[in-house]
């Protein structure tokens, strides 16, 4: 007879306030009306697999603001945390304050806890192992609208069990210095509907600054300032949408669609937030400023071309 | 054919079939969809054909805006009519619980609520393009005496499985879902399935569907 052997699994003390399993996110659905998911803050997302040991594009741990509280039952488990995250972790007789970007070690009894992040959004946790999930379409991205992907489509809740199908063979002990840097301005590329908007609309979307309101969350972030004056048409005929486009609508105040965002839109686009600066703009909180500064598409490219590099450079520091 | 490719964004091309939202227009959007979904690139994210446009988004890992547009622009679009069209038939109840706008709608389009269930139920509807959520179909076109506008203040919620009109547009609220087109009833059958892998739409692009009425008890008792 087989020897069953131990089980190793989470148990959610607390949730969090928006706690998702995710992972690259799903191709080729937009026509369904299923967006793309995934992590939002990609280069921290793959950085936290890379500390424990996992296959870069594993599922991970995506928390927004308050995190979990988390407490670990089996065999010494290697984790990660990623972004600008206050955690401890609760072992028997202490506790220890936590520090991102550094492979740490549970045990049998041990606690997580994810108290904030520290004025940003998202941050991750890896765990050194297979996480038991369910994948649609190749991934198991949470969307919690369309209510697929992993943990039956729906955010944690408190009492909920993680379990750990199989342990990663090595325990690794990992460190990166990374510093998140903050960013003063995010770069976009004119929209398609530029010119809807009056001179004066197109100046101050350019030029003033804007401040990311409470309503945000991974489907998109609505931002408040001076109004933008649209002088053609309020509406479009619906078309697709990726992430990243500032619509704007009959209010005057623009809306960045995130990676959940709805696959159709009618308002006019203004414009689209570069590739290499999407990571940072979807850790802005609620009050943060924001200021748009125009980029032609060879240099959005070339931007993007540096990022990936640098995310690059980052993992290979790992090894 | 594609009057005009554009860049959305870095990784994105945004290709403009016209101005116009007609049958012929959106076969050709359909049509180019499909022929670029059988080519399979391996650089293409996403396709989204919708009325009159179609936005293809890219890895810009992989390939960048003038490479995959020339990519496009060299294609084979399949040109024969061989385009398959489903035919749907799509139950709904239009009991006063479930037609949340149909004094609104009489009021405005200044018809009794007989010759607006009428007028629906007699037309044959073609799906445009499915999404904003999973799987909601945008079906026209309504006959000119049944267009409205949106709701003034759109719904922070409209309940799941909502039929409902705005402009010369019908569709189907796949899920709950915030929504501000005019609801005039409910139908039982799932339009979207998340278990099906393959085709989790039950109306695509291309398919035409009929509505037909039915009673309280036949909604409630309904069994796919």
């Amino acid at each position: 007879m087989k020897i069953l052997m131990s089980k190793n699994y989470f148990q959610v003390i607390r949730a969090g306030i928006n706690t998702t399993f995710q992972d690259e996110g799903r191709k080729n659905l937009y026509h369904v009306g299923i967006p793309f998911s995934g992590a939002m803050d990609k280069r921290n997302y793959l950085l936290s697999n890379k500390l424990v040991g996992n296959k870069i594009n594993s599922p991970a741990l995506e928390f927004a603001y308050q995190g979990p509280l988390l407490k670990y039952f089996g065999n010494k488990i290697n984790i990660a945390i990623t972004g600008d995250v206050n955690f401890r972790i609760k072992k028997k007789d202490i506790t220890i304050d936590g520090n991102c970007y550094q492979s740490l070690n549970l045990e049998d009894g041990d606690e997580v806890d994810i108290l904030s992040t520290n004025k940003s959004v998202y941050g991750y946790l890896a765990i050194g192992g297979q996480i038991d999930l369910k994948y649609q379409w190749s991934s198991c991205s949470t969307n919690t609208k369309a209510i697929i992907g992993a943990n039956d489509g729906k955010k944690f809740e408190n009492e909920q069990v993680m379990n750990i199908s199989k342990l990663n063979n090595h325990l690794l002990e990992k460190k990166l210095n990374y510093l998140n840097t903050k960013i003063e301005n995010i770069r976009i590329i004119k929209g398609t509907n530029f010119d809807y908007f009056s001179d004066k609309g197109k100046k101050i979307f350019l030029e003033k600054e804007f401040i990311v309101s409470k309503l945000t969350d991974r489907m998109g972030m609505r931002l408040e300032g001076p109004k933008i004056e649209n002088i053609i048409d309020t509406n479009i005929k619906s078309e697709g949408l990726i992430k990243g486009v500032i619509q704007v609508p009959a209010d005057g105040n623009p809306i960045i669609m995130l990676s959940d965002h709805g696959t159709i839109g009618g308002y006019p686009k203004i414009g689209v937030v570069i590739s290499a600066d999407y990571d940072k703009l979807v850790q802005l909180s609620p009050g943060s400023k924001i200021k748009f500064k125009q980029v032609d598409l060879s240099s959005a490219e070339n931007l993007f071309k540096l990022y990936d590099l640098e995310t690059q450079n980052l993992i290979s520091q790992i090894e | 054919m594609i009057k005009n490719i554009l860049n959305l964004g870095d990784a994105a091309l945004y290709c403009d079939f016209g101005k116009e939202v007609n049958r012929e227009t959106n076969t050709q959007v359909i049509r180019y969809f499909k022929s670029i979904q059988k080519e399979n690139i391996v650089s293409i994210n996403n396709l989204s054909p919708s009325y009159n446009k179609l936005i293809i988004s890219f890895d810009l890992k992989k390939t960048n805006f003038k490479d995959l547009k020339k990519l496009i622009e060299n294609l084979n679009i399949t040109n024969e009519d061989d385009l398959e069209n489903k035919k749907i038939e799509v139950p709904v109840c239009c009991d006063e619980n479930f037609a949340l706008d149909i004094v609104r709608l009489e009021n405005k389009l200044n018809l009794k609520r007989e010759k607006i269930y009428e007028n629906f139920f007699s037309k044959e509807f073609f799906c445009y393009m499915t999404g904003f959520i999973a799987g909601m179909p945008f079906l026209g076109d309504l006959s000119k005496n049944m267009r409205a506008n949106r709701l003034e203040t759109p719904r922070v919620s409209v309940p799941k499985g909502s039929v409902a009109l705005t402009e010369q547009f019908a569709n189907i609220y796949t899920f709950e879902s915030p929504g501000g087109w005019n609801v005039i009833g409910n139908s039982p059958l799932r339009i979207f399935d998340s278990s099906k892998e393959e085709s989790p739409n039950l109306i695509n692009p291309g398919d035409i569907v009929l509505f037909k009425e039915i009673s309280k008890n036949q909604y409630e008792n309904f069994n796919e």
